[in-house]
């Protein structure tokens, strides 16, 4: 068996150990614990308009109210954002927290679809055809939600769903926290 | 007390593996038949540990002992029974215990094999002793189930409502069957590699194995499919979620071996390629644990994630995997060349078929990891979405299907009658192009893929109808019956098993280009017609009473033509504990058609969000899934009463045509 052969036959195991260095790199980068480069910046400027189904669009400008809101990337193809879905309704329907959307690479229709099924929590969606705007906030994973102060400085990330648990502990005080600093001054 | 013994049987099962794992193996290097007999006992009494533990922890389920941490946590007094069972296995814990059941009872089914010598016999176990070890080690470091709490709370937490389910009561059980199956696989490769030989009889051997494992892994991605269906409330059957995508990847990987072993079982070629997809399918079983246990992809499966837990099962996976690449790498050296083959013959489509299973392989795997390749070597964060793998996977799909028709009418080795089998393309290729056109000029809302997709359909329906034609000969009405039970029974699994690719993709396009709907706004006593179908709502009970929730519940009475076709009940509940709120779709399911209700929140102004749908031939998706796997089954069923041979004899002529296993 000439020397040949047999580098060639090393091959598979170079392309794992390959994949096992990104797995052990994808490991240690849990981006769950990576504060987003935009805490404590400016949201990014943007304008977009509504998608299908919903009247009021979303644009920079909605977070220079003054009180604190919720930004959510969403979208129809995401599987976790229909199971999170319900717990958006609730907040809107029992707090008075603005609720913005950005819905990515969707299909007007299936937007649409979306936001009839499942209720439309927002007080502003905007429709991120090409995705620009969300990779613009660094959205990693689907859904993911920013807590927004009301300056339009971004103050918290949450990658994937949002919890009951999230909101009790993280969205509530947080909200709180920040609509009394802003009261106080 | 039962705790205890469940931990007692964890911890023996996790010596006995060891044990297991060693003994055997050193016994094949040093000849000494004592130590290669324990490989068998050993296997089944790792089995029967095994199953002392997970029976445990069921029963602490079904007493609702909330003395164990893992049972506060997954389930509730309220839990109706088969919840409690199914709770078992719908949490990181119980889960990784039913996985390692499943594999110890794998490997008490080899042990008990009577076909296989002893040592080689001895070798496998030992391979699948390794990996039950890595498990047993998993579940009692970091994830085990028997863990008390003090003090004992008063009730537990509750299974998520949304896996509260009949399907996903079934859905994990089948799926690690698939996973865990595919190890036997790559302990035959792993014991093939140490014993430096691969041959006719080690793919003969090992064919059953992988039959199993890809006709139980098929039901479970079904089952998963269709419990995403009625339970999202959604109305679709597949979104390209990551843990779905990982299920698929053994699957695919998984489909190119049971190919590819044909060829090492009748022509001694393709070993290197086949030793590598044993590998690679129960490796992208691992991945795929690997991928849902440590958070890297963001899913609804997702498990309670833990970086600890992520590192274990990354170091099993090294190990494993990268351990028997580098077996390969230096042993399969020794490998014998096979016969060499024609490129245009039925070895030659064998090789098509694997190459783009490959491909198709490998786009699923980039674009379920692309993101966190990108992150690493970029910092980039993106996502991949559906519009990715609409734009890979299903072209290759379609390749995959044109050629299915054409490799089983293709001759073992070539032979002159070549152009024979175009007089069984050609009716194929006429019915695909009518349904073609039929679809696009008919269809209310066609789409070019659809369409494309449903033609194919119909080549490989018709393409495979034409198969088993020319297998039984069908055209020669004496003695049809005396052919029918001399037919292998691998050619009945394979026509089944392509054949039922047909009808999932019949029920794709279909329920795609000719679905009816209505999603909107209706009020009480409205009435709205879907297709040839009419939905009265009737009543909405805001206060429904379910066992462990409360429910919006809307009755719908659906007529057709004026007949009363069935009063359906959607609902939307919401659930306690866990505090959740789900989707509950009325589904009317018929082998024509489905009719599928959904309530949604009250609308601004008075009257209910609705959707409502026709999704005529959508229940084909799962039955064509059914229909493969009961071609798996039959074609296993097949191979027992053959008798087993010492070599692959060279079959290279006198091979009648239709004859094909």
């Amino acid at each position: 068996m000439s020397m040949r052969t047999k580098i060639y036959l090393i091959l598979p195991v170079l392309v794992f150990a390959l994949l096992a260095v990104f797995f052990y790199k994808g490991l240690s980068l849990n981006p769950e614990e990576l504060p987003s480069p935009l805490i404590g910046q400016q949201a990014p400027q943007f304008d977009l308009v509504p998608p299908k189904g919903a009247d009021a669009g979303f644009k920079t400008a909605d977070l220079h109210k003054g009180k604190v809101s919720l930004v959510n990337a969403f979208a129809s193809w995401c599987v976790p954002c229909h199971a999170e879905h319900p717990l958006l309704m609730e907040l809107q329907r029992e707090t008075d927290i603005p609720i913005y959307g950005i819905n990515v690479k969707d299909k007007p229709e299936d937007a649409e679809r979306f936001l009839t099924q499942n209720g439309n929590p927002y007080n502003g969606v905007g429709a991120d055809l090409d995705g620009r705007v969300s990779i613009d906030w660094g959205v990693y994973k689907y859904p993911e939600t920013y807590i927004v102060d009301g300056n339009g400085k971004v103050l918290y990330r949450i990658i994937g769903q949002i919890t009951r648990k999230t909101i009790e502990d993280i969205i509530l005080p947080m909200a709180e926290k920040y609509n009394g600093q802003a009261a106080q001054s | 007390m039962i705790p205890e013994i469940g931990q007692f049987a964890l911890i023996m099962a996790l010596i006995v593996s060891a044990l297991g794992a060693v003994l055997p193996l050193i016994g094949t290097f040093r000849k000494d038949d004592q130590m290669v007999a324990m490989a068998p006992p050993l296997a089944l009494t790792q089995c029967l540990f095994a199953a002392v533990a997970f029976f445990a922890l069921m029963t602490a389920y079904l007493q609702s002992d909330f003395s164990v941490l893992n049972v506060v946590q997954n389930s509730h007094s309220d839990k109706p029974l088969l919840y409690k069972i199914a709770g078992v296995w719908g949490n990181h814990e119980g889960s990784l215990l039913l996985w390692v059941l499943v594999l110890s009872l794998f490997g008490s089914a080899i042990a008990l094999s009577r076909v296989i010598d002893a040592e080689f016999k001895a070798r496998v176990l030992s391979v699948q002793a390794f990996i039950a070890l890595g498990f047993f080690a998993f579940s009692f470091i970091t994830s085990n189930p028997f863990i008390r709490v003090n003090p004992v709370p008063l009730d537990g937490n509750g299974l998520n409502p949304v896996l509260q389910d009949p399907g996903l009561a079934f859905h994990p059980p089948f799926l690690y069957l698939g996973y865990v199956g595919f190890s036997v696989a790559f302990a035959f490769a792993v014991a093939g590699l140490i014993q430096g030989k691969v041959d006719g009889r080690w793919a003969r051997y090992m064919y059953p194995w992988v039959l199993t494992a890809w006709s139980l892994l098929t039901i479970g991605i079904a089952l998963g499919s269709w419990w995403a269906y009625y339970e999202l409330g959604w109305g679709g059957f597949w979104f390209w979620d990551p843990v779905e995508n990982v299920s698929v990847l053994p699957w695919l990987a998984g489909t190119a071996l049971l190919h590819s072993v044909k060829v090492v079982e009748k022509r001694g070629a393709l070993k290197h390629w086949t030793v590598l997809l044993s590998i690679l399918a129960f490796g992208m079983s691992l991945t795929g644990t690997f991928l849902v246990r440590s958070g890297l992809t963001s899913s609804v499966h997702s498990f309670a994630n833990d970086p600890e837990r992520g590192l274990f099962i990354l170091a099993f996976l090294i190990l494993a995997v990268g351990g028997s690449l580098l077996l390969y790498g230096i042993r399969a050296s020794r490998f014998e060349l096979g016969k060499p083959f024609h490129p245009i013959s039925r070895e030659g489509g064998l090789v098509l078929n694997n190459f783009l299973l490959f491909i198709a392989t490998f786009i699923v795997f980039l674009g379920t990891l692309y993101p966190m390749f990108l992150d690493g070597l970029t910092g980039q964060k993106i996502s991949v979405g559906p519009p990715y793998y609409e734009a890979t996977a299903i072209p290759i799909a379609f390749i995959i299907m044109l050629s299915m028709v054409v490799g089983p009418l293709m001759p073992w080795t070539l032979r002159s009658r070549l152009g024979r089998i175009f007089r069984y393309l050609v009716p194929a290729a006429v019915v695909a192009v009518l349904a073609y056109i039929g679809n696009w000029f008919l269809a209310p809302n066609h789409t070019f893929v659809g369409t494309l997709g449903l033609a194919l359909a119909a080549w490989v329906g018709l393409g495979t109808l034409l198969y088993a034609w020319r297998v039984f000969r069908l055209q020669d009405a004496t003695g049809v019956l005396a052919r029918l039970k001399r037919i292998p029974r691998a050619s009945y699994g394979l026509i089944l098993a392509h054949g039922g690719v047909a009808v999932v993709t019949i029920g794709v396009t279909m329920s795609g280009a000719w679905q009816s709907d209505f999603e909107g706004k209706m009020n009480v006593g409205d009435s709205v017609d879907v297709g040839a179908y009419s939905f009265h709502l009737d009543t909405v009970d805001e206060n429904a009473q379910g066992t462990n929730y409360e429910a919006r519940r809307a009755t719908f009475t659906v007529t057709k033509g004026g007949d009363l076709v069935k009063v359906m009940n959607p609902e939307t509940r919401f659930y306690t504990a866990p505090p959740t709120q789900t989707t509950e779709a009325a589904i009317r399911t018929g082998p024509l058609g489905d009719l599928y209700a959904v309530i949604g929140e009250p609308a601004p102004g008075g009257g209910y969000a609705v959707r409502l749908y026709y999704k005529p031939l959508v229940s084909w998706i799962w039955g064509g899934a059914i229909i493969m796997a009961l071609g798996g089954a039959i074609a296993l069923a097949g191979r027992r009463r053959l008798p087993v041979i010492a070599q692959a004899p060279a079959r290279t002529e006198a091979q009648p045509a239709g004859a094909a296993e």
